[in-house]
């Protein structure tokens, strides 16, 4: 039997390059009225950016915490320079917030310690799970490519174990990073006298094919999808196999309304077709997608067959 | 034109079809790599030929016949290149990449049949071309030569349209 | 511990054989199905052909290597634990493996076998390379092509392990084992499948005007002009428009291929022990010409004699070479 109601809402760490006011203005909000549960802070994708909004971490906590609101700091995908790796010592020497690592460098300076699997440390399969659980590992978020039925067998590995299980349902998807930035090469630039351009696209550099079809968002050294990852109708499935958590990515939409959608979908106070229409309403033009549940190309949306 | 492109189809179908049987005997794995693509049509176009080569690489019901331009049969893939080239593919002495990329050769439809093709040849030990010389004896052999030692002082340009 | 090994690639029995007569020191290859990286219609061996190629690889004193470097999702495990088995059971030399689930198998199941680890774990810091030394037991890394050569020498000083370093062949720019490109525009997916803008969905569409389009699974990826050189629709070699490039540029890079043999004494200095020579999906010719040069150029520097790599240029795709990240960080 599905209990939704002790599903979780989280809020997966911001990706873009927002200001420090931006994002002390968002998380403000979040605080206060997003009906989510946990929120995910820190610099997944590039360290150059975390000198920004660094300094204001232990305020956004407090407020946060004080809201009711779980936190957790995620770690960078890449760990390349010196710094960096530091950095990830730093993080993984913590053990108030809960910490979720995205880089194998993370792994070795946590050793046993309880920590969370971010989505980039590949959790594909219930072998992988099995060993992260054994090194020390509470919850695992799974990759965004892996399909429906492969989730439910991992999910069920997860929770046999005693683990939570986390799935994005909401925001674009990560298909690639890279060590070269993408948004300085398209200013003629590199990662090391970049400029910070990447601030200027607060969701993302649009790239389009040469006849014009608006395919993947460009993000410092990330690519994401075009479309949002919109998995709304596909919840319920996700629930009865076990997943205990719903990531939402940040988008430059209204989240506290893209949260409140999704809770009242969860509580079933919401049908499915007035949820879908209030996400479409929230979020304008941009394309949904549930591609990758339905082990179909990502960017497809498959109608499911029977409304629930 | 047409008249004379029938009558060397008509002229070299009869050695395509010994080469080819001979081929399939040596080589039975060849098959195997193509997996669904044995019954794909392939039409093979060496450009100053006047005929092309239509190849069903079934092994229960081969393929390989000449046929005029004007009257090709329905295909899955086409390549398309100078007939030393494709020679040159079929034994790996070119890489087909390189080819292509350099407009050498030219590749349309069912790409996956044509990866499948390559594939398969690639995995042939020697010179499918040497062994179907060998077949006409001293003067095949020689004739071959000769083709090796004209194509290598072309110019290698880009295909014809 | 011998000096500078020849890693070559084997995409079928007869460019196993190829390359081992061409002086390969190793060759890797992998089975026909998605345990592998390079899983391509009509490529790569049966177990069979494997068994024969171990024979006559050994037979002339060359290693020989088994890719098992995808991600297999969850319910699909047993594949990948057959590959492992059959693997071990054949007297393969080393194991190439990504997938921690994969790695932790081999370390219970079959704990005397040699691992490599692949690029597709993504392991680029010394820590990150370290955990799978000390959990999995990792003999040899292959590092991702984005370290120079002075990150490389550090790296080194380091790490318990051997290193292992791509020196030709098709350039990757994504973080390997992180990219779901493919899978977003075909539903295959390169990670848990093995594979990368499969032809299956690739076409080309040749215009009125004489250029010629590259499409995957109906999305132009790049479009040729009547004289330039062609490329395959890989995503992240493609052409697009941003909102400030509205002339279609290389929003990732172009299609260079990667070549390394100006650099071989550096690299040789640098402590990198072996070099890989990407290229399973390339023909005989590929292989034979790419083994001889760089056995004939490594075997040259062992003597103290230049080498000379000037043949190589037409092997490369779009026939640009890049020594990428490897001399300098403006790469990045």
């Amino acid at each position: 039997m599905a209990v939704t109601d002790m599903t979780k809402l989280t809020l997966g760490p911001i990706t873009y390059h927002w200001s420090a006011e931006d994002r002390r203005d968002f998380y403000a909000r979040i605080a206060d009225e997003a009906p989510v549960d946990e929120v995910y802070l820190g610099e997944v994708i590039c360290s150059k950016r975390a000198p920004f909004h660094e300094p204001d971490l232990p305020d956004t906590i407090a407020r946060l915490e004080r809201a009711g609101k779980t936190v957790i700091l995620s770690s960078l995908a890449e760990v390349m320079l010196k710094r960096e790796g530091k950095a990830t010592v730093d993080l993984a020497a913590m053990d108030a917030p809960e910490i979720e690592i995205n880089n194998a460098a993370g792994l070795y300076a946590r050793g046993d310690r309880p920590h969370r699997i971010g989505p980039f440390m590949n959790a594909y399969n219930e072998a992988t799970i099995a060993w992260m659980a054994r090194q020390g590992a509470s919850h695992v978020c799974l990759p965004a490519e892996l399909p429906g039925e492969a989730i439910a067998v991992a999910a069920k590995a997860a929770r046999d174990l005693g683990l939570d299980v986390e799935v994005q349902v909401f925001g674009r998807a990560s298909l690639a990073v890279s060590a070269r930035c993408y948004h300085a090469r398209s200013h003629g630039r590199t990662k090391d006298n970049c400029q910070f351009v990447c601030e200027d696209d607060a969701d993302g550099m649009p790239l389009c094919t040469t006849d014009k079809w608006a395919i993947l968002r460009v993000n410092g050294i990330q690519t994401q999808s075009e479309s949002y990852v919109n998995l709304l109708p596909e919840m319920p499935q996700l629930v009865s196999v076990g997943v205990t958590h719903m990531r939402l990515m940040p988008q430059t939409v209204d989240m506290v309304a893209v949260a409140q959608v999704f809770r009242d979908a969860l509580d079933r106070k919401s049908d499915s077709g007035d949820a879908e229409k209030a996400l479409k309403d929230i979020c304008g033009d941009v394309a949904f997608s549930n591609g990758f549940y339905h082990g179909q190309a990502g960017y497809r949306r498959i109608a499911l067959a029977t409304a629930t | 034109m047409t008249g004379f492109a029938r009558l060397s189809c008509a002229v070299v179908q009869p050695i395509l079809t010994r080469v080819v049987r001979r081929i399939a005997a040596r080589h039975p794995t060849l098959f195997a790599r193509l997996g669904p693509h044995q019954v794909t049509n392939f039409l093979i176009d060496p450009i100053e030929l006047p005929f092309a080569l239509h190849l069903r690489p079934d092994p229960d019901a081969l393929v390989f016949r000449a046929v005029p331009r004007d009257a090709v049969p329905e295909h899955g893939a086409l390549i398309r290149g100078k007939f030393m080239l494709l020679l040159e593919l079929m034994d790996a002495e070119e890489d087909g990449d390189a080819a292509f990329f350099s407009r050498d050769l030219e590749v349309s439809g069912d790409t996956e049949a044509v990866v499948r093709l390559r594939n398969a040849l690639d995995d042939v030990d020697g010179s499918i071309a040497e062994e179907t010389a060998e077949m006409f004896g001293v003067p095949g052999c020689a004739i071959l030569a000769r083709l090796r030692r004209n194509y290598s002082t072309q110019e290698t340009g880009a295909f014809a349209p | 511990m011998s000096i500078a090994e020849l890693i070559c690639p084997a995409g079928t029995p007869a460019a196993l054989r190829t390359a081992v007569d061409a002086g390969a020191d190793a060759v890797y290859c992998g089975f026909q199905d998605a345990t592998n990286a390079r899983n391509f219609p009509g490529l790569n061996f049966t177990p069979d052909e494997l068994a024969e190629a171990v024979v006559y690889a050994h037979a002339k004193g060359t290693k020989v290597l088994l890719a098992l470097n995808t991600y297999p999702p969850a319910g699909k495990v047993d594949l990948w634990r057959q590959a492992a088995d059959t693997g071990a059971r054949l007297g393969i030399d080393a194991f190439i493996v990504a997938d921690m689930g994969v790695a932790d198998y081999f370390a219970q199941t079959h704990p005397q076998v040699r691992l490599h680890l692949s690029v597709q774990a993504a392991a680029s810091s010394p820590e990150a390379i370290r955990y799978y030394c000390e959990r999995f037991g990792v003999k040899r890394v292959v590092l991702p092509r984005i370290l120079t050569i002075p990150e490389i020498k550090q790296v080194r000083k380091e790490i318990p392990c051997e290193i292992e370093s791509f020196i030709f062949g098709n350039h990757g720019l994504m973080v390997e084992g992180r990219c779901s490109l493919t899978n977003y525009l075909t539903g295959q997916s390169t990670n848990m499948d093995g594979v990368c803008s499969p032809a299956s969905d690739v076409e080309y569409k040749r215009h009125a005007d004489g250029t010629m389009s590259s499409q995957l699974a109906g999305f132009t990826i790049d479009c040729f002009g009547l004289d330039e050189k062609a490329g395959y629709p890989t995503i992240c070699k493609g052409r697009y428009t941003a909102p400030h490039r509205a002339d279609a540029y290389y929003a990732f890079e172009e299609p260079v291929s990667l070549n390394l043999s100006r650099l071989l004494p550096e690299l040789i200095d640098a402590g990198v022990h072996a070099f890989k020579i990407e290229g399973r999906q390339r023909s005989k010719s590929y292989v034979r010409g790419v083994v001889r040069a760089f056995r004939q150029a490594v075997d040259d520097i062992r003597a103290g004699r230049p080498a000379d790599m000037a043949n190589l240029v037409a092997l490369t795709e779009g026939q640009k070479q890049t020594q990428g990240a490897f001399e300098t960080k403006k790469w990045r």
